[in-house]
């Protein structure tokens, strides 16, 4: 056995004895589901820090970030403007949602557009939006997993299987606690990893100058503007401000937000949790470095690339720049990293279902036990289906899907961002806004042959190149506005659960 | 406290101008340490928006309890 795969298993098993000693952590009734799928609503600020780190910057943003740059150059590096605008939105929107939740007992977006609009369909069209967008999203993680397993020297699907039982085994038992227990590690093993690799390879290829200095100057900056199209960097604003906008909304984020024990604990965390965004940037430049080092053209990774394109930039890069052990700390970061997330999404998720799907539609008389226990075997049922996913079907359906995915879930933000504020859009309204955007945003997608993006609108003779979740969500806006001022003085609707006071 | 509120929120509202202005930043120069423009400006503008969201958490607290 190599070093690097032996130090890779004991930090693999050493989190798993992690994730079921969980349940035991800051002990509450896990047959309550806000205590089994937010951790009974009581973690602060320290906590709080690691689970959103861990959660929002995923295992496949470690790999697919660096992967863009490494392709495509100047335009993978949206991903620190997007980092960078999530925050100011996290300040000011989301503590009025936690405050809300928590006076009402609402464990989801979903619940909350129940209550303050009084429309059990909108609400579950909140729902099966957040639970579609997610499930590609969990897929993802898996691929992040294949990606190191394969640069370890492990083949075959046994593996993968058995690294997501153990997943499937502890977060059924511990719910949210044992991927904020896993978090603490998994960042402190991210954190050496970056730290060694912003030193280390540098310093192998000759500094920062040399490495810009080897990217080939088309790659370096975004395409500018010309007569007939804004070029690029329309695609990049548009790329990074829909992305922000639509990050928070994700199930698996906002579980992360309402677990929190105060809404203190959230404002605190958006002014600190961008050290993660700066470890976000310097793990997109490993991209840079990995062409600056020459992976590509190497015979001992050739395999590798062969098998999953960029992607293998990264691993390709840690296998030629570090000694084995330490190759082997690299990628379990990337793995636990990859556990985490895929955890707190099928968390969401099942939280989702239980709620708005399973007690709205199925049962709604049911215990609180009876609650927690589904959403313990929804958790379960949605990482089987993940990875009956991408062990069936070819991992570019996931990458597409989860396109897809930022796409779909920006469509809930009128009805969950603006709801917070006013009621003035009428809930039909919304659900129909809702449902324009999606036919909108899925037409630009399936145009574009499902691979990509930026949709180029034509205005006045000038191409725009957009992000087609902004877009649609621009679409889905205006049609709901406009069906609000006519629907709110002819067609009545239901009352609000909620109170001004709840927001504070 | 109106003046206050304006404040926070032309903060808040600071990174997505300095973000969502593209053609500012969309070049190699000036370089620092072989790091092109580009690149250092965004990394930069990290640190920032932290340090801006700090000025609006110790605005808010400063505030009298209502």
């Amino acid at each position: 056995m190599s070093a690097a795969l032996a130090v890779f298993l004991v930090l693999f098993a050493a989190v798993t004895l992690l994730g079921f000693a969980a349940s035991r952590w800051r002990k509450g009734d896990l047959s309550q589901l806000h205590e089994w799928g937010l951790g009974g609503r009581r973690f602060g600020s320290v906590i709080v820090w690691f689970l959103l780190g861990g959660d929002l910057y995923t295992a496949y943003t470690f790999i697919a970030v660096p992967a863009l740059m490494f392709g495509a150059g100047a335009p993978g590096f949206f991903a620190v403007p997007y980092t960078i605008m999530v925050y100011p939105l996290m300040y000011a929107v989301f503590p009025r949602l936690w405050s809300v939740a928590r006076a009402n007992g609402y464990v989801t977006a979903a619940d909350f557009v129940r209550g303050r609009f009084g429309s059990g369909t909108l609400a579950l069209a909140v729902a099966v939006t957040g639970i579609v967008a997610t499930m590609p999203y969990i897929a993802l993680q898996l691929v992040g997993i294949e990606v190191v397993l394969a640069g370890l020297g492990i083949s075959g699907e046994w593996p993968l299987l058995i690294a997501f039982g153990v997943l499937a085994a502890y977060t059924y038992s511990a719910g949210l606690r044992a991927p904020a227990m896993i978090a603490v590690v998994k960042d402190i093993l991210v954190y050496v990893t970056i730290l060694a690799a912003v030193i280390v390879v540098p310093e192998q290829l000759g500094g920062y100058g040399k490495i810009f200095a080897s990217i080939p100057a088309p790659k370096l900056l975004l395409a500018g503007a010309t007569a007939h199209t804004l070029g690029s960097q329309a695609a990049y604003a548009t790329l990074a401000l829909g992305s922000a906008l639509a990050l928070l909304l994700y199930p698996h984020a906002l579980t992360g937000v309402l677990s929190s024990a105060s809404r203190e604990v959230i404002r605190r965390n958006a002014v600190v949790l961008p050290a993660y965004s700066l470890a976000l940037g310097l793990i997109a430049l490993l991209g840079y470095m990995a062409i600056a080092a020459g992976v590509q053209s190497m015979p001992a990774h050739a395999a590798g690339f062969k098998a999953f394109g960029a992607n293998y930039a990264v691993p390709a890069l840690f296998l030629n720049a570090f000694p084995g052990w330490f190759v082997g700390v690299a990628f379990a970061a990337i793995a636990i990293g990859a556990l985490v997330p895929a955890a707190i999404m099928s968390i969401a998720c099942a939280n989702l279902f239980t709620r708005n799907v399973y007690r709205e539609y199925l049962r709604p008389d049911c215990t609180a036990a009876r609650e927690s226990q589904v959403a313990k075997v929804t958790s379960l049922v949605v990482k089987v289906g993940a990875l009956v996913f991408v062990i069936a079907l070819p991992a570019q359906y996931a990458i597409e899907l989860q396109l897809l995915g930022g796409i779909l879930i920006i469509q809930t933000l009128p009805s969950v961002v603006i709801g917070l504020y006013t009621r003035w859009l009428h809930p039909y309204g919304l659900l129909v806004g809702w449902a324009a955007g999606i036919g909108a945003g899925v037409a630009m997608w399936a145009s574009l042959g499902f691979s990509k993006t930026t949709y180029n609108l034509v205005l006045f003779g000038t191409t725009i190149p957009c992000y087609a979740a902004l877009c649609s969500l621009v679409a889905n806006l205006l049609v709901a506005v406009l069906l609000s001022a006519i629907l709110n003085v002819s067609v009545s609707r239901s009352s609000d659960a909620t109170v001004p006071s709840h927001y504070r | 406290m109106i003046g206050r509120r304006a404040f926070c929120f032309a903060l808040l509202l600071l990174p997505y101008i300095a973000m969502l202005w593209v053609p500012f930043y969309n070049r190699a120069t000036p370089a620092i340490a072989g790091i092109p423009f580009f690149y250092w400006y965004q990394l930069l503008w990290i640190p920032l928006g932290s340090l801006l969201l700090f000025l609006v958490y110790r605005a808010d607290h400063a505030r009298p309890k209502d």
